[in-house]
């Protein structure tokens, strides 16, 4: 039986990357940013998952205007990244795990999440910064990954509640496939930030301590918030916190805060960080 | 399209806006590409012809105004795969949009923190 071990939370600054290529690491700017993550680590080599769910929103790398969907499903053996077009470097591929993902394509569309479903699918900064920041080194050989992309970038986007609901049916999903897994799930993006217009650098710290502290035990306090609320509340961009809820919505038994770390500024962005001990 | 009162300094990147900025945003998205890139550089006139850019989002290209290309249609992230062939930073077109210095932006952002 598949089980969900736990659940992550972290920004996914693509500006991390480039301090990672350049080992910057350490510098006092990035210093405190990546200091969160070791707790992370040890997390994640303590309940060994196999298998890492990774709710993110693609920047305009596999998916453009043409054809956007609101949720797409990978389906495929492995996810490579590619070239963004400014500058962050291109890292090894990561190793799916089809039978899987189709479990949970089945299971989804069973309960009415339309999907797009992708046999091949490049995987930009939302993937791959936190598959870095826990895994450094590309030390995720024995994790497989299933990546669940939900449009963030263009309105309409899909709302919280609905979110935290495809977390819930991903959740149910993983609990009915019948072969051994254990199971991460990952939400990326996020906390507050805004990268256009007039109001670019916009940046909440109230508001991202309340959904952090929110989103551990009362997640639906969280769920009425509009996409516009998100948008006046955490920047234009801050919307991407209903990956976080996803993420969330996926854990729906016992849940415990296992780590947690908030950072300004990463880049023009709040960097948070959580980590979820999950007892289905 | 959106019902909802506007939020200051903020352009939502909804329907309207990308039919605005089709053109544009296909452009900036083929920068993915390093070729793409080469031939940009190479005869950015002719690039954005190509890509039957209408004038004003010609000259917000060329001005690398990110406001004017906001204005015109463009999604940040697209606009990104423009302005980062320009060395541009986030924090650069921070400063752009906001009339601040890129020093004053960064010591805006730092001290939203404290």
């Amino acid at each position: 039986m598949a089980r969900i071990v736990g659940g992550i939370a972290t920004s996914h600054v693509p500006a991390a990357a480039g301090a990672i290529a350049r080992e910057q690491t350490d510098d006092p700017y990035w210093k405190p940013f990546f200091d969160a993550y070791p707790p992370a680590r040890a997390w994640l080599a303590e309940v060994q998952p196999d298998l890492a769910i990774v709710l993110y929103n693609d920047h305009g790398l596999n998916f453009f205007l043409d054809t956007l969907p609101t949720f797409a499903v990978g389906a495929a053996p492995a996810y490579h990244n590619a070239d963004e077009g400014w500058g962050i470097p291109v890292i090894p591929p990561f190793k799916g795990d089809p039978n899987v993902s189709w479990h949970l394509i089945e299971r989804l569309i069973d309960e009415e999440f339309d999907l797009a479903t992708c046999q091949e699918m490049v995987v930009d900064h939302g993937f791959t910064v936190p598959m870095q920041l826990l895994w450094p080194d590309h030390s995720h050989a024995g994790v497989s990954c299933v990546p669940v992309c939900v449009n963030a970038l263009r309105h309409p986007l899909p709302s919280p509640r609905r979110c935290f609901k495809l977390g819930r049916a991903l959740g149910r999903a993983v609990a009915s496939y019948p072969d051994d897994r254990k199971v991460v799930v990952i939400g990326t993006g996020g906390l507050s930030h805004q990268l256009d217009g007039a109001r670019a650098g916009f940046i909440n710290p109230e508001f991202d301590r309340l959904c952090l502290d929110k989103i551990v035990d009362d997640p639906d306090d969280l769920l009425d918030l509009s996409i516009h609320d998100l948008v006046r509340l955490a920047g234009a961009q801050g919307v991407e916190f209903i990956l976080w809820l996803a993420m969330r919505g996926a854990l729906s038994g016992r849940v415990t805060r296992r780590h947690v770390a908030y950072h300004v500024p990463a880049s023009n962005t709040a960097a948070g960080l959580l980590v979820l001990d999950h007892d289905p | 399209m959106t019902r909802e009162p506007p939020i200051p300094g903020t352009v939502i990147f909804d329907g309207a806006q990308a039919m605005k900025g089709y053109a544009l945003n296909k452009m900036c998205y083929s920068f993915n590409r390093r070729e793409n890139r080469a031939a940009f550089l190479a005869d950015p006139e002719a690039y954005m012809d190509r890509h039957g850019l209408d004038e004003r989002q010609k000259q917000a290209v060329r001005d690398l105004s990110v406001p004017d290309l906001l204005a015109a249609g463009g999604g940040i992230h697209y606009l990104a795969k423009l302005t980062g062939m320009f060395g541009l930073t986030m924090q650069d077109l921070g400063a752009r949009q906001t009339g601040m210095s890129v020093e004053a932006f960064r010591e805006k952002l730092r001290r939203a923190g404290d």
